[in-house]
């Protein structure tokens, strides 16, 4: 178990990464394979979230790593910050969303839609890890139909007045500060839709976990309600402004999450080769028999495909050319590519297979959720559909 | 403090290596190379004392192959200064041609303290340290595990046989450091984009063929299979009589 990664290349896709994208994707690597790999199984049945790293990743400068060095971020390209969402998502999918929810979700919107003010006094305490932020868009009847959304915003003379509930939070409960989505206008109308920064200790805010969850276990889900929610004028994002504004940090983390379920990927099939070798059954290695031998071969092409889309997504980004219906096309293809290779990786296991102490079925239950969380497989589906045709099957 | 780590590039010790087909070096195909896993302790070492001091430079050295650049960027990277790479062809068998060159690099220099890694783990060494030390005519301590430092005097720990050795010795000083010494850092990422803008200086140098030649390289031999006698305590007295009569080993 213990282990290094060396990851999966079949195509010299290194290759296409610079010294300093691949020294990146080691560091991490490495301090994955120390730091995390020896207490995810257990936080993952416990279901709790290793909260103990989060000064580590700090350190390491994980958090919003693709943002300028003047605010206290990495400033990487957006391969690099791709490989390291990999990374932690070779780890378990519960910790890269940690990371992916602080830096796409709440530190790219405040750098994005915030005032000068509100950038420097939070993105480099959030960088350092000494902030946790959460995301509420999601409601109870609004999933993969933000547009509807209820929780509302009344400008008031001296701020804002925040009410409604969030569901299905990453962070909701750890978070110091949440980027509160809401409408400011009209309860019919989209456009009218702000984001807040709100401190999560502000009279009116709570959170409370979401119990019962069989997916995502190393990470903190929660419920938001805002009952009454005063906050200063200040506290608006001023740049923000209807949908588009949280769609467009959506994009930003599904980019995170299509190079994630590579990572994911990875670890699973790394472990399919490793059991397929040592597993022996009728006198010989199972991986000497052509099913497990076909299953592999699928495994490694798909994860191929899958790596050589993220370069090329990560380059179009850096390049300022790359599209959301891109990224949906990427998040679609690789989520769904690994959720197949981990359900593959956990029958190829055998009985030992649904054990936490393998990685496979965790990064299987895991991968559900991601399949469906920051636009669902099929909503992408519906995005590619109306990009190819022109016409819109949501309306 | 001015202080020089030497460092070397070597094969990852997880690496699978191969025996290349001379039969006298290793297939470099497909093999991960890292700075030897001592001289990150050196290096961690150097950065802790300069940062304690509050001034100084750290400036690491190599000797190896042109890669060896990205070893010393990975040193760079934690928060070294700047880089030398003593580049050669081929790295050579003679601990005595590396310490040569090593010596003649840091005499361009005035240092405080001179650090290496207690040995390369690709060669088992333990040599080119001390070698330097006697070329530059400087005291040395080998194998430090723990390190005071009290102006212009060092108190080292060595681990020995049975016990601690403390050790005096004036600066400047040669030190070869152990595992036990500190705990390296990682890089931060922002230290691995600083890396590429800090000076890296890459000389050629020209070692001589020494008095040492690698005749052969062979593979252990692979490991006979094992054998369990039995579970829980009944077992114990069996496991012992075979440890005894068979393995001979007690």
């Amino acid at each position: 178990m213990a282990s290094k990664f060396h990851g999966v290349d079949f195509y010299d896709v290194d290759g296409l990464l610079s010294e300093e994208e691949r020294a990146i994707r080691d560091t991490v690597r490495e301090w994955v394979d120390e730091h995390l790999m020896p207490v995810i199984g257990e936080a993952y049945v416990a279901g709790k979230f290793p909260k103990q790293l989060i000064p580590g990743m700090a350190e390491l400068g994980l958090f919003g790593a693709n943002l300028p060095e003047e605010y206290g971020c990495a400033g990487l390209n957006n391969v690099a910050y791709g490989l390291i969402m990999q990374e932690l998502e070779r780890g378990d999918s519960g910790v890269r969303s940690f990371a992916s929810v602080q830096g796409a979700l709440v530190m790219y919107p405040i750098y994005t839609f915030g005032s000068e003010e509100q950038k420097k006094e939070w993105l480099p305490q959030m960088a350092s890890g000494k902030v946790i932020g959460c995301f509420g868009l999601t409601e109870p009847d609004y999933g993969s139909n933000p547009a509807g959304m209820i929780t509302v915003a009344k400008e008031t003379k001296d701020g804002w007045v925040l009410n409604g509930a969030k569901m299905w939070i990453t962070n909701g409960s750890t978070a110091q500060a949440a980027i509160i989505w809401a409408k400011a206008g009209k309860i019919d109308d989209p456009d009218s839709i702000r984001g807040f920064i709100v401190p999560t200790d502000t009279k009116g805010f709570s959170a409370k976990d979401q119990k019962g969850k069989l997916s995502l276990r190393a990470s903190d889900t929660s419920e938001l309600v805002l009952q009454d929610v005063h906050v200063p004028k200040d506290a608006v994002l001023p740049k923000s402004g209807g949908l588009k504004s949280p769609l467009l940090c959506l994009t930003a983390a599904r980019y995170g999450i299509a190079w994630g379920a590579v990572g994911a990927a990875m670890a699973c099939y790394d472990e399919a080769v490793s059991y397929s070798k040592q597993r022996v059954m009728f006198g010989k290695p199972i991986g000497g028999f052509q099913l497990q031998q076909a299953r592999l071969a699928d495994m490694l092409t798909e994860i191929t495909k899958a790596q050589l889309l993220c370069v090329q997504l990560g380059r179009l980004k850096d390049e300022g050319k790359s599209t959301p219906q891109q990224v949906s096309l990427a998040k679609r293809n690789n989520v769904n590519m690994a959720t197949d290779i981990a359900r593959e990786t956990r029958r190829l296991l055998g009985a030992n297979g649904i054990l936490a102490e393998y990685q496979a079925m965790r990064h299987l239950a895991n991968l559900e959720s991601v399949y469906t969380y920051e636009g669902t497989h099929d909503v992408h589906t519906l995005i590619l559909g109306q990009e190819i045709t022109g016409l819109s099957a949501f309306n | 403090m001015k202080i020089a780590c030497c460092i070397k590039r070597v094969p990852d010790s997880e690496t699978r290596v191969k025996i290349a087909a001379d039969g006298k070096s290793l297939d470099e195909a497909g093999v991960k190379f890292v700075m030897n896993p001592y001289d990150e302790f050196a290096v961690e070492e150097a950065l802790r004392r300069k940062e304690k001091a509050g001034t100084g430079e750290v400036v690491v050295i190599c000797l190896g192959p042109a890669a060896g650049q990205e070893t010393i960027r990975t040193a760079l990277a934690m928060g070294a200064d700047r880089g030398v790479l003593l580049q050669t062809e081929k790295t050579p068998a003679d601990s005595f041609e590396t310490a040569r060159l090593i010596a003649a690099e840091l005499k361009s220099g005035t240092w405080d303290l001179i650090l290496f890694g207690r040995m390369a783990i690709d060669d088992y060494n333990h040599q080119v340290g001390v070698i330097v030390a006697e070329l530059l005519g400087l005291p040395c301590v080998s194998a430090v595990s723990h390190l005071d430092i009290e102006g212009l005097k060092g108190i080292a720990e060595r681990e020995i046989e049975g016990g601690i050795e403390v050790v005096e010795f004036p600066l400047p000083a040669v030190l070869t450091v152990d595992k036990g010494l500190n705990e390296p850092r990682y890089p931060a990422l922002k230290g691995i984009m600083a890396a590429k803008k800090k000076p890296l200086e890459v000389k050629a140098v020209r070692p001589g063929a020494g008095t040492i030649e690698i005749a052969a390289l062979t593979p252990p031999p692979e490991r006979k299979e094992g054998k369990i006698v039995g579970e829980g305590a009944g077992a114990v007295a069996e496991l012992v009589r075979l440890l005894r009569e068979e393995a001979k080993v007690l």
